[in-house]
């Protein structure tokens, strides 16, 4: 005798602790195997894109913060880098320095919330979380020093950031350089060894190399399945070939190893940060710009390696104060493209843990 | 010091109706145990994981957060209470009181201190495990009636692990009555000159384990897991039915923590202090166990919970059968604390081979 059975349909979100923000998946089960994804978003959309039109360039810059609000001033860097290249301003080379500071700053702080989270997701009851914001608190206080913002910072501007340094900042820095290692041996001890949190992890998600390529996958999704593109060093910008640093790279593609990963990638962005203090000249932090900038008219596209991935900013200009057409190429929405693929056949609590590790942002999914 | 203005017996046993007295004194004092041992335990639970948390806790409410708990209520109890439009009413409303009644149940037959019992009945340990088998149902209850599709996921996963670690926590027990030849609970408490853990250590692994299964606690909380199910089976409930359910989840804890002591470390024996104090200091280094376990530890899905029962909980429950019947048979006078080494010896030396092949979650079991 067989039974008839129906598709049982769960609605996981909009509302929901996991969806880390306003994300609905539509998820067909049979008992707690994934039949069927339908990824449904848009809940957080404000038309950002448009805003951008009706704007002055310098008006834009606050904007562009609040595409993905937990890494700001990684946001900031490609339009600003697109309004440099149709204006043909000059970056002078300390402000291509702070950049690269504060931006290796900010890239740890995405990291440890990103990890943090998927911890929860697993269930460790907020504490990896609690120790992660610990670190990441640190971070932002330093961040707060420079910019007096603690999470949409408007730090850069066209031709540089908006503010120097101050004298008490390099020291806080330094200390701050000194003990992250040890914060992030304490995570390995505490986390990478954990037979619960292997089984949890490894093997579980599995992204193809082959399959992240065709699905325009970038960042740490794209380097946890073995394929090397960062594009710090692939196609280096502003001042990052000057640095020695190594880019992690997994092997199997499975959340394992993108957890693995961003735990290194704080790593080598403190390397970059302590050889970007040394190599730091002196100078001015910014070339004057005019009040009512107007670039001529034309088109550029600028990426950057944001903590979620490639970030691009497509630009184009019609010689007036106000940019045409302002288009980001947001990597948190572009890697969610894998997210079917990855979750048909999976048990409804790995797809949580998958879903976390792609590490999405809302405002930059939704923008 | 002498106890014995706690006890009962200090009613003259020609008293009329000494049964009843005892009946009502008892169920009184029992009632008010476990209400009051929920709320230092919810105090106790809430600063404990704050400070793995480097939280601080609650510590507003009176002195030192003391009287949080009563806050809670007090809000709880002034909720709304909402029934979904499509729960099944009946069941809905039954359920909590399903849930609750059998915890309380279960303190009928443990001894608070000498004597200090409600009913010594000589088959407590099977009593014990009827009983508490019929919170399950409550949950069970609760989690299909709401007509809410994270509770009937919930409530699902709740029998399955009722059944699967049930049997385990069966096996380990058998091996205590084996060697304290009774099945009452004075009777295994009286022969524990040693205490269990040390004699019977597996079995002590084992129960603690499906204890904490049972009573629903990390990393075995499948059945409310926050990220995945927003709240599992009390999704739906709110006001006095959620009270009703979160001094459920409570009791299970105290009772649970009662029950590790009672079998596992001695009840209420111990030196120079009266009984009841030596039973809340093991009931509390129980708890502090269990919290330790939840603030540190991930989820297990539930495939791997299955799997953990099955292959590893069970085979070792037999194991530690099979060593007491070994000894029963060939050295019944064998329980002096020469013999207490060799015990943990054998219990490490199981527990390290089996483990080498039991990793959860390198294959998975269908459900």
């Amino acid at each position: 005798m067989t039974l008839a059975t129906e598709p049982f349909i769960l609605n996981i979100g909009p509302l929901h602790p996991s969806t880390h923000g306003v994300f609905r998946m539509r998820v067909v089960l049979d008992g707690e195997i994934i039949q069927d994804v339908e990824p449904v978003f848009g809940y957080l959309h404000r038309g950002v894109e448009k805003l951008f039109e009706q704007r002055t360039y310098k008006q834009n810059i606050p904007l562009s913060d609040r595409l993905d609000y937990v890494s700001a001033i990684n946001n900031n860097w490609p339009y600003v880098m697109a309004v440099e290249q149709l204006a043909n301003i000059s970056v002078p080379q300390r402000a291509e320095y702070l950049r690269v500071i504060m931006a290796e700053l900010q890239r740890i702080a995405s990291h440890l919330l990103a990890v943090g989270s998927v911890m929860n997701d697993m269930g460790i009851f907020f504490t990896a979380f609690m120790y992660m914001f610990r670190e990441r608190e640190k971070i932002v206080d330093l961040l707060e020093m420079v910019t007096g913002q603690r999470l949409l910072y408007n730090y850069m501007r066209f031709g540089g950031v908006s503010q120097d340094i101050p004298t008490e900042f390099l020291p806080a820095l330094d200390r701050f350089l000194k003990v992250m290692p040890g914060y992030l041996d304490e995570y390995d001890t505490m986390l990478a060894g954990n037979e619960i949190l292997l089984s949890r992890t490894k093997g579980i998600g599995v992204l193809k190399a082959e399959t992240a390529i065709n699905n325009s996958a970038s960042g740490p999704l794209l380097r946890g399945s073995g394929v090397n593109w960062d594009l710090r060093k692939s196609a280096p910008y502003s001042v990052y070939d000057k640095f020695e640093f190594d880019v992690p790279l997994g092997t199997a593609g499975d959340c394992y190893d993108r957890y693995i990963i961003r735990m290194a990638e704080m790593r080598q962005s403190l390397r970059i940060i302590k050889q970007a203090v040394e190599q730091m000249p002196a100078g001015k932090e910014k070339t004057p710009t005019p009040l009512r900038l107007r670039p001529h008219a034309g088109e550029t596209y600028t990426q950057v390696e944001s903590p979620r991935g490639m970030l691009g900013c497509y630009l184009v200009s019609d010689g007036t104060e106000k940019p045409y057409r302002c288009h980001f190429r947001a990597p948190a929405f572009i890697n969610l493209t894998v997210l079917k693929e990855l979750l048909i056949g999976q048990k409804l609590a790995d797809a949580i843990i998958i879903f976390g590790s792609i590490d999405i942002s809302m405002g930059e999914v939704d923008r | 010091m002498s106890t014995a203005f706690l006890l009962p017996a200090t009613i003259a046993p020609d008293w009329p109706g000494n049964f009843w007295w005892h009946l009502l004194i008892m169920t009184v004092l029992l009632i008010a145990v476990l209400m009051i041992s929920v709320i230092m335990f919810i105090w106790l639970e809430r600063r404990v994981i704050a400070r793995f948390q480097a939280r601080v806790g609650p510590n507003r409410a009176g002195p030192f957060g003391l009287l949080q708990s009563f806050a809670d209520v007090i809000k709880i109890l002034t909720k709304e209470d909402i029934i979904p439009a499509l729960a099944d009413k009946p069941l809905f409303w039954i359920a909590p009181a399903m849930a609750f009644v059998p915890v309380l149940m279960i303190l009928a037959v443990i001894p608070l201190s000498d004597g200090l019992q409600l009913a010594d009945i000589n088959v407590g340990v099977v009593y014990i495990s009827a009983v508490s088998a019929i919170t399950a149902i409550g949950i069970f209850m609760s989690g299909m009636s709401s007509n809410n599709k994270y509770s009937l996921i919930g409530a699902m996963r709740e029998i399955a692990q009722l059944i699967s670690f049930e049997i385990p926590m069966l096996l380990a027990l058998a091996g205590l009555v084996m060697a304290s030849s009774s099945m009452s609970i004075s009777g295994v408490i009286g022969a524990q000159t040693i205490p269990f853990a040390l004699t019977q250590p597996l079995a002590f692994v084992v129960f603690v384990i499906a204890l904490l299964a049972e009573i629903n606690r990390t990393p075995f909380d499948l059945v409310e897991a926050d990220s995945e199910l927003t709240a599992g089976f009390n999704t739906e409930y709110s006001g006095m039915k959620f009270a009703v359910l979160y001094l459920t989840e409570y009791s299970e804890a105290v009772v649970g923590s009662i029950l590790i002591s009672t079998f596992f470390l001695g009840g209420w024996r111990g030196p120079f202090l009266p009984g009841i104090i030596w039973l809340v200091i093991k009931m509390l280094a129980s708890f502090f166990v269990i919290l330790w376990i939840r603030s540190t530890i991930p989820r297990f899905r539930i495939d791997q919970s299955m799997k953990l029962a099955w292959k590893t909980l069970l085979p070792l429950a037999m194991f530690n059968l099979f060593i007491m019947a070994v000894k029963t048979v060939f050295a019944p006078g064998l329980t002096n604390w020469v013999a207490v080494p060799v015990y943990l010896a054998i219990t490490a030396v199981i527990i390290i081979y089996w483990a080498r092949f039991m990793r959860p979650g390198r294959q998975s079991v269908g459900i």
